[in-house]
């Protein structure tokens, strides 16, 4: 059976929306296949608005692997904002997707990506507005199966009742697999409906299906055990990784947007995973190991990408750039690549290191310069050998004054406010290495025309990471410093004027920090948050820390536990956590072994460079190191001189 | 420098393209079509482009226009070829020719607009286009930049009639449509189709059912005739093309 396009009835409604073009699609790169010509159908979800979801890599990427297979279609799908909502609601038009306004309860899997837990009321907003059941236990043969993925879902417990099934880890194969099982499943018949389809998708044991795992409670509110309910269900639930890069070189054609969005670049990800080891950073404990791409394939994948999409901007991504083993090589080939062209080249996430203004300089050859970013992270020495970011004061120091005297007139700085055993006096640190900088600054670039941005974010312990068994600091406690922050930078009104000052509050760093650590009673407060009209948690003008608070106080008082219970409480060592059953590759008790070095501010070095210190992931995963350099270089490009008109 | 006129079209769902979205995913097109397309001087060189009045986004349009400046001579039609490929399906290149003297705003003062009504009987447009064109008069509030503006939406209409078409290209069959062909002169403020709309409200309490889909057809120089010149018909002349 076809399935029509909801467009009809969506164009009646588009006039009367803000910025109707992010429902349209259209974009270059976008891909519509004939329904009927198909037999594994996915809907893929970035449950955010369109101009946040669509430069998303993840979903980029395996839209692409996916639709690269014959007999397989895949649209996305994208939260709509509430004024589209209410209409939707008042005329009957269904989730759609933006490819070919298909409605999304007609695929056979939605599949979303969640980068963060803010994202999780869409997710019943976008299964509400499908006409899909909210409790996975709803949901019939004629539903999708509701697959999470993401950084969000090495602990899904949170939204265990909404989804069928997660996958851990990197997505390219995974998608694949999932695929192949369904295929097999369709072509079989469909036997034993959907409980024997999740059961085959469990028996991999690498996905989770929350329904075949009880949890028991123990009388003071902790996890007693998860165990399987099922035979030939596994006890853990194992992280995907995608081994090789190169064999892997998406997106080849990057979606290109009509409408604005965060970002428009083309963006390639020259590494994926990170042992800097930073102890707050999830993404880096749930990534390992570190594996590059090659020289040469970034440089083709650059020249391609550039040339399908028309970008004038490349980001070199991946969560610590300038440690690519061929990054300088990578960094001069592309500038001369590029030097007469109005291509802006830019490297984010770098370390606070001299040599990354050399690459920022290279990367600017042709004029075109981008900001400088830098993260410390921490104000104080201390602080920064709790959380194992090895950089001295003197290190950030002539970092920026090398970035000042080379011309820049801008830096910024990244901090965090609410790490594990902070003090005032920690966060006030801040202050003078801000008022250092300045000062240095204008002396090495011999003007006063100079600022700095201080931005903090507040820390949100996360599974999986040594800070797992931390306690967050109340939102009092974190506005408090903020504010005595922002006093101590302007108590000299000379340096203080060349410093900007911008902070997130505590309270929605808080509700992060439920929503991380939630387990499956956390649901019931999501859903009841969504039922007072909860939406975007992740937009400050749609975030209300009192709609939370209130759906806590409603729904855990019955199971014996409270918000607090899952924030500013410090866990113990033998305590079952919520996501102990899935399994990233860290050795728990190497976790532990790394938050008690925290507390005694041990540093624990990078395992590229120094023998491996047994964290556990690559026995665990079957997986290794996989880092340069190859020796090669890039080729200049051929100019082209003539009109691309196709044939 | 060579420079370069384009009519171009926003059809069909791309209709929601606002001017600034056209004008970013112009210049992807650009580099995606290699075209030599020239810069300015200065600390940030943007590329050369300029724009004649864009239509509101949510309308669509057969007759947008644009000139380019470019560092190398291209054939236009190779041009034109080039770009269209180079542009999602529904924002099409239609023409392209090599700008004689005289400036491209000069040769504009008015536009042709069609307007849909779907679920309006062709009468009741007649009778509300018949109040509005007798009226001296329409005064009708729009958002400006300026903050909420109360201006003249009759003074600005030069032609209105309401038309009957068979089969509709929107595709709403089985139910009446009422067709508004309108042209309007260029005058500060600008007076829209919606603004005409808003005036037939006024003096006829004409609510549409449903949102009207508008279409701007034509733009260029009203004659006394009440004939709308293409801008681009001098180009082509010098340029030794014929007329279409």
């Amino acid at each position: 059976m076809s399935v029509s396009s909801v467009f009809p009835q969506l164009e009646q409604l588009l006039p009367r929306v803000s910025k109707p073009i992010q429902y349209v699609g259209g974009e270059l790169g976008a891909v519509v296949k004939d329904w009927d010509a198909t037999v594994v159908r996915w809907a893929l979800m970035y449950p955010d608005a369109y101009e946040v979801g669509l430069p998303n890599q993840g979903v980029q990427i395996l839209y692409e692997v996916l639709n690269e297979q014959p007999d397989v279609l895949a649209e996305r799908t994208y939260a709509v904002w509430p004024d589209l909502e209410a209409l939707m609601k008042e005329n009957g038009v269904p989730q759609f997707t933006v490819d070919a306004h298909r409605p999304v309860k007609a695929f056979d899997v939605f599949g979303i990506s969640f980068a963060t837990e803010l994202g999780y009321t869409n997710l019943l907003s976008a299964l509400d507005l499908a006409g899909i059941p909210l409790n996975s236990a709803d949901r019939t043969e004629e539903h999708p199966v509701v697959l999470a993925g993401g950084h969000a879902s090495f602990n899904p417990e949170p939204i265990a009742d909404f989804i069928d099934a997660a996958v851990l880890g990197d997505g390219e194969e995974a998608v694949l697999e999932i695929t192949g099982i369904i295929r097999e499943w369709k072509a079989e018949g469909c036997p034993g409906g959907r409980d024997e389809l999740l059961l085959r998708l469990a028996r991999t044991e690498s996905i989770y299906v929350p329904r075949f795992y009880d949890v028991d409670y123990l009388p003071d509110g902790r996890i007693q055990r998860v165990v399987p309910n099922r035979p030939d269900v596994p006890f853990r639930v194992a992280k995907r990784t995608t081994m090789d890069l190169d064999a892997w070189p998406y997106p080849k054609k990057p979606l290109v947007p009509l409408a604005e969005t965060v970002h428009e670049r083309y963006a390639v990800e020259i590494f994926r995973g990170c042992t800097r080891g930073c102890r707050f950073c999830q993404a880096g404990m749930i990534t390992r190991p570190v594996r590059e791409r090659s020289i040469t394939t970034v440089g083709q994948m650059v020249q391609q990408g550039l040339e399908f999409s028309g970008f004038n901007e490349v980001g070199l991504l991946s969560l610590s750039s300038a440690d690519h083993s061929e990054i300088g090589d990578m960094c001069s080939g592309l500038a001369e690549q590029y030097a007469d062209t109005n291509v802006s080249l830019s490297l984010p996430s770098t370390r606070v290191d001299a040599f990354n203004i050399d690459l920022a300089q290279e990367l600017s050859r042709n004029g075109r310069r981008t900001g400088l970013t830098f993260a410390p992270e921490g104000g104080s020495e201390r602080i920064r050998k709790v959380i194992n970011k090895m950089v001295t004061k003197e290190d950030l120091i002539r970092t920026v004054v090398t970035a000042y005297s080379n011309g820049w007139r801008q830096v910024k700085l990244y901090f965090m406010c609410g790490l594990p055993s902070e003090t005032d006096e920690d966060v006030l640190e801040i202050a003078d290495m801000a008022h250092e900088v300045i000062r240095a600054g204008r002396e090495a670039a011999g003007t006063k025309d100079i600022r700095c941005t201080v931005s903090i974010g507040g820390f949100v312990p996360k599974p999986h990471t040594p800070f797992q068994w931390a306690k967050m600091d109340t939102p009092e406690v974190i506005d408090g410093r903020l504010k005595m922050l922002k006093q101590a930078i302007n108590s000299d009104r000379s340096l203080g004027r060349a410093i900007g000052f911008r902070y997130h509050d505590g309270e929605p760093s808080l509700i992060e920090g439920l929503l991380s650590r939630g387990d499956r009673r956390v649901g019931q407060v999501i859903r009841r948050v969504w039922e007072k009209g909860g939406r975007f948690d992740g937009w400050s003008e749609h975030f209300s820390y009192a709609r939370w608070i209130e759906a806590c106080a409603e729904v855990l008082p019955d199971f014996g536990v409270d918000l607090d219970w899952y924030t500013t409480r410090e866990r113990e060592e033998l305590e079952v956590l919520p996501w102990d059953h899935l399994d990233s590759g860290l050795d728990k008790d190497w976790l532990w072994q790394d938050w008690q070095d925290s507390m005694s501010e041990f540093e624990q070095d990078d395992c590229r460079w120094t023998p491996c210190f047994d964290c556990g992931v690559c026995p665990s995963m079957d997986t290794e190191i996989q880092i340069g350099p190859t020796g090669k270089k890039l080729l200049p490009l051929t100019p082209v001189n003539n009109l691309r008109v196709p044939a | 420098m060579q420079r370069i006129r384009l009519r171009y079209a926003k059809r069909g769902p791309l209709r929601f393209t606002s001017h600034r979205d056209f004008a970013r995913a112009f210049e992807r097109a650009l580099r995606r079509a290699a075209v030599p397309i020239a810069y300015s001087q200065g600390f940030t060189p943007h590329p050369k482009i300029s724009y004649a009045s864009a239509a509101p986004t949510g309308v669509g349009s057969e007759a947008e226009y644009l000139e380019i400046g470019l560092q190398a001579p291209v054939d236009p039609e190779q041009l034109r070829v080039a770009l269209d490929a180079a542009l999602s399906p529904g924002l099409d290149i239609l023409e392209a020719v090599i700008a004689a003297d005289g400036s491209l705003a000069d040769r504009i003062d008015a536009s042709q607009w069609r307007i849909e009504l779907p679920e309006v009987e062709t009468k009741t447009a007649q009778d509300a286009v018949a109040a509005f064109l007798e009226s001296a008069e329409v005064l009708v509030e729009r958002m400006t930049k300026q903050g909420r503006r109360s201006f003249d939406a009759r003074v600005a209409v030069a032609r209105c009639t309401v038309t009957e078409e068979a089969d509709l290209p929107s595709g709403a069959m089985g139910v009446p449509c009422a067709i508004i062909d309108l042209v309007v002169r260029q005058v500060t403020p600008a007076v829209r189709p919606d603004d005409v709309l808003s005036g037939l409200r006024v003096v006829a309490g004409l609510e549409p059912p449903v949102p009207p889909r508008v279409t701007r057809l034509a733009q260029g120089t009203l004659t006394a005739q009440g004939v709308i010149v293409d801008p681009l018909d001098v180009d082509r002349e010098a340029a030794g093309i014929g007329g279409r």
